[in-house]
């Protein structure tokens, strides 16, 4: 079932001239809204659609990109070991067996966010750009050093933020920091159409209303993401996942093969529900 | 005599310390104690809008330690509860805006004032988590039962026992439908994991959107499930022996016959 | 819907797999952020050895690894050489004249060589000397 899923996309990146990569990063301001999941699955899809992925974990300290994508096993070195000369970066990369073209570099777990070099840092980002088509950086939660480090180097920027008021605060506030120069766009995500009808959780609308950006998916809750981190399998595998359809739709938005306006996921049927847990 | 002062941090964002800080604080405040809640989130504050306090904000923790005000003056009483009281962060800096020192400094003067202080500590384990924790003498680690909550957590305790603070935990956000089908780490799973002491256990519960969204923290609502709850958790930190619910999925009947609030 | 029919066919629910992983990679964080426990662990391994054969203390490493299943404990001990006599196993009960040395004492210098030089063998030793073997130095 997974390769199913990898196979039937079409390849995007493999015959075209090697132009420099995209480096975005994933961010929000406020922690648990999705930045690591929509990270992990975001570069699968992407991957699956044939592109040359690597995601950086900037999470030092807290890392968790390796667990979410299952990975946490296969981990011997981080940026860290990196930037300080200690391996190589193809030492540290590791691979996914399940997604061919996907790569993780990641954060070390028992260092601490100042000892990364925004230089540095940005300077490595550089060298990913040159060698695969994306790189994603997962952003850790607040707007302090590890938040500019993981921004250096990214000129695209998607903010994950979810439908309440304390999420949309600190994203509004993420994206005054981002500035101007940076492509920003928006996730809306852990939507529950239900909550919104009954006027007791902001709608897509709402939301940006405030923030004011190109919207580039909406995502709904829904507990087989639990799930699958879990397992350390992440939905965009699952061709029987809503929400990896959602992740898959987003990807084939960021390569530009699909530029319809993205869904905003309805609320369940009784079956829908019965079948597919909340709505 | 002098209050407890108790951080309630996660490692973690997004596990629910914010909203425990404020319904834990409205618990205890509602049961006759004295409560100051300190938002240590500078730069990214949220206390005040879960308390809806937002619109009544003058001076902040900054300005209190930069001298620029009187610590009464920065205190927000809460118009519902007369021994509740917030102190919110500021939001146009960071947290390198401060030192240990000083937020210990602040503690020290609010404990004089009040029976409880409670610190909402931001999500990490850098500079915004040793302010938090420099002024306090007591951790309760907020976790999910999923698997980055409880990794971060673990992180955290052992950074919390190296200073010596002692440790308790609330399990928030539980499915207890999800833990019976296998699709969700239990409490025996993640007190087996964790290791610290268990304070409470907080189901998942979508009327705390709607209320945060209200800035009525929900412990507030007398019938509510989750006001039960931490009316219990308040109780349990006062000394006092609570039997932990059984858990049960609110049923069929009693979601579709679920009054609002 | 997938969860039940994985369930069905002989799974694992996802919360024990989610147990176990936390399990592997909790020690796995926690065997980095215990320094002196793994200092500790590192000389008294290399005490061990060194009675056995002389190690390069200064290029000796212990690393840890999560493996698949399990941690794992890589340690890189250089050898210079055989002892010249290996010590024996533990003694027995009562010492007569001649007896195995007693076991040597851990090192107190914190780097895994030994506190002392070997004391000198007792007159009555009648086995032939072994041979030393040059072995040149491990590369670290």
């Amino acid at each position: 079932m997974i390769n199913q899923v990898v196979q039937d996309e079409v390849p995007v990146a493999g015959d075209l001239p090697r132009v420099r990569g995209r480096a975005i990063v994933v961010t929000s301001g406020k922690g648990g809204v999705g930045k690591t999941t929509t990270t992990a699955n975001l570069g699968t899809a992407l991957a699956a659609l044939g592109a040359s992925v690597v995601l950086v974990d900037a999470d030092v300290g807290l890392r968790n990109l390796d667990i979410v994508l299952g990975l946490e096993a296969r981990v011997r070195h981080h940026v860290l070991d990196v930037l300080e000369g200690l391996v190589t970066l193809d030492d540290a990369l590791v691979t996914d067996k399940r997604v061919p073209k996907l790569r993780l570099l990641a954060a070390a777990q028992t260092r601490e966010k100042d000892d990364v070099d925004t230089v540095a840092f940005r300077d490595l980002i550089g060298t990913l750009r040159d060698r695969f088509d994306y790189v994603l950086i997962d952003c850790p939660a607040g707007i302090e050093k590890g938040f500019v480090n993981a921004i250096a180097g990214a000129d695209e920027a998607i903010v994950v933020c979810t439908p309440e008021v304390a999420a949309v605060r600190d994203a509004d506030r993420v994206v005054g920091l981002l500035g101007d120069d940076r492509k920003v766009e928006l996730i809306v995500n852990r939507l529950r159409p239900a909550l919104v009808r009954k006027g007791k959780m902001l709608s897509v609308e709402d939301v940006n209303d405030i923030l004011h950006l190109p919207l580039l998916g909406v995502i709904a809750d829904a507990p087989d993401v639990i799930v699958s981190t879990n397992r350390g399998q992440p939905v965009a595998l699952d061709p029987a996942s809503e929400v990896g359809e959602s992740y898959r739709a987003i990807a084939r938005r960021i390569t530009g093969q699909d530029r319809a306006a993205p869904e905003v996921p309805r609320e369940k049927t009784f079956f829908g529900k019965l079948f597919g847990g909340r709505s | 005599m002098s209050a407890r002062r108790i951080v309630l941090t996660s490692g973690k964002g997004g596990v629910g310390k914010t909203t425990t800080t404020a319904n834990l604080g409205a618990a205890l405040a509602k049961s006759g104690k004295r409560v100051v809640l300190v938002d240590a989130d500078i730069g990214l504050r949220n206390l005040d809008l879960v308390l809806g306090v937002e619109k009544r904000i003058v001076f902040d923790l900054v300005e209190v330690v930069e001298g620029r005000c009187q610590l009464r003056q920065a205190l927000i009483k809460d118009k519902r509860l007369e021994n509740l009281s917030i102190l919110p962060a500021a939001q146009t800096r960071d947290k390198t805006a401060i030192s240990e020192l000083q937020m210990a400094e602040v503690i020290q003067q609010l404990a004089a004032l009040c029976d409880y202080v409670l610190i909402d500590c931001p999500a990490g384990i850098e500079h915004g988590f040793r302010n938090a924790i420099a002024g306090a003498a007591e951790a309760i680690v907020v976790t999910t039962p999923e698997v980055s909550a409880i990794r971060d957590a673990d992180r955290v305790i052992g950074k919390l026992q190296e200073r010596g603070l002692p440790v308790r935990l609330i399990i928030n956000r539980i499915r207890p439908e999800m833990v019976r089908s296998g699709d969700m780490l239990g409490v025996d799973d993640v007190t087996e994991i964790l290791s610290a002491e268990l304070l409470g256990i907080v189901p998942d519960d979508e009327e705390v959107i709607d209320t945060t969204n209200r800035g009525e923290p929900i412990a507030l609502i007398a019938e509510s499930r989750l006001g039960a709850i931490y009316a219990k958790i308040a109780r349990r930190l006062e000394g006092e022996l609570v039997p932990f619910t059984v858990l049960g999925a609110p049923s069929f009947f009693e979601r579709l016959f679920r009054k609002a609030g | 819907m997938i969860e039940f029919l994985n369930r069905l066919f002989g799974r694992e629910p996802s919360s024990q797999t989610a147990k176990e992983r936390l399990k592997l990679v909790l020690l796995s964080d926690h065997l980095s952020l215990a320094p002196d426990v793994i200092e500790a662990l590192k000389r008294d391994l290399f005490e061990v050895i060194s009675r056995y054969v002389e190690i390069d203390a200064a290029n000796c490493d212990v690393t840890f690894e999560q493996r698949e299943k399990q941690v794992a404990m890589m340690a890189n001990i250089p050898i210079l050489g055989m002892q010249k006599r290996p010590v024996p196993p533990a003694p027995p009960a009562s010492h007569t004249n001649g007896s195995p040395k007693p076991p040597r004492k851990a090192s107190a210098n914190g780097n895994g060589t030994p506190r002392r030089r070997r004391r000198k063998p007792p007159q009555q030793q009648t086995m032939p000397q072994p041979q030393l073997a040059q072995v040149s130095p491990q590369p670290t």
